[in-house]
């Protein structure tokens, strides 16, 4: 009987180092307690933009949708709505991501791409929220509180991710 | 592709900016609606009491359950309540103050609703 063998190039095994760090990162920080659901440091977004600058937009796209995944499985997430909702924020930032890629890095770092991509998925979030969890305006009251969350935790951690990209330059 | 240029680059202050406006601006047409001016209180969804907002007043209205007793509006200047209901469960009394432009308080057994509008109408949405 023939076994069918999967054999993973460096490429997989480099996608599967950073989705494990990502992975990880973002269970530390499901447990830290916050007192708004949806406001969430989002340290996986570090991960993501250090793929992002080193390896490109597909290699990122990669890591953010197995964070997704085997995140949501680790947490017992997994299609429950905080699922959709998470799929949906990395799904909006990977393309703000994208939209953002032919701008050159000498103009636009890690900072900037990381806040971009913070309010595309809040963005992303709400919307999803709105059509579905929460089909009443009343859900947008809550939106200035969010976009200022996406905003100093989208400075912070593109600030991370610009200072470790440059201080281990690979 | 690492060009390892200083952490804050031209167009990451754009960005940042533009969060800024972003913010801001959502805010404002969020949080800073117009202040309420006028009470509305509706009985089988018709209006049967306009309380403007500027005076200091109690009203009471005999809704579907008017044997067990009225229900009571208060106005005070730029906010207004349902002060007593004869409802069960006394939800919209519980309520407390209404004071933002669109909020509501409804008194369902007496069918009664009271409601805030501001100068451009007021009502934004209201689903049930």
């Amino acid at each position: 009987m023939d076994a069918l063998e999967v054999r993973p190039d460096p490429r997989d095994r480099r996608l599967a180092r950073y989705a494990a760090a990502a992975i990880a990162a973002s269970l530390v920080e499901a447990a830290i307690p916050s007192p708004l659901p949806g406001v969430k440091p989002g340290l996986a977004n570090i991960v993501i933009l250090i793929v992002l600058v080193r390896h490109g937009w597909r290699d990122a796209a990669w890591v953010s949708v197995l964070r997704v995944l085997a995140g949501s499985l680790l947490a017992g997430q997994f299609l429950a709505p905080g699922f959709f909702l998470s799929a949906s924020g990395a799904l909006a930032s990977l393309l703000a991501l994208g939209a953002l890629q032919p701008l050159p890095a000498r103009w636009l770092g890690p900072v900037g791409r990381s806040v971009a991509a913070a309010f595309a998925h809040i963005a992303g979030q709400l919307l999803l929220a709105r059509l579905w969890l929460v089909p009443h305006d009343g859900l947008f009251n809550l939106a200035p509180v969010f976009f200022a969350a996406a905003l100093v935790f989208g400075i912070v951690n593109g600030v991370v991710a610009a200072r470790l990209l440059r201080d281990n330059a690979a | 592709m690492n060009t390892g240029g200083a952490l804050l680059r031209p167009g990451d202050l754009l960005v940042i900016a533009a969060g800024i406006a972003l913010t801001a601006a959502t805010a404002a047409a969020q949080w800073g609606r117009a202040a309420p001016t006028v009470a509305q209180v509706r009985l089988d969804g018709r209006i049967v009491a306009e309380l403007p907002l500027n005076g200091s007043h109690r009203v009471a209205i005999a809704g579907a359950l008017g044997g067990l007793g009225d229900t009571v509006i208060e106005v005070q200047p730029g906010r207004a309540r349902v002060a007593a209901d004869p409802g069960p469960r006394q939800y919209c009394v519980q309520q407390g103050w209404l004071s933002r432009s669109g909020s509501v308080a409804v008194c369902a057994p007496s069918h009664i609703t009271l409601q805030l509008a501001g100068p451009d109408g007021g009502t934004d949405t209201v689903a049930f």
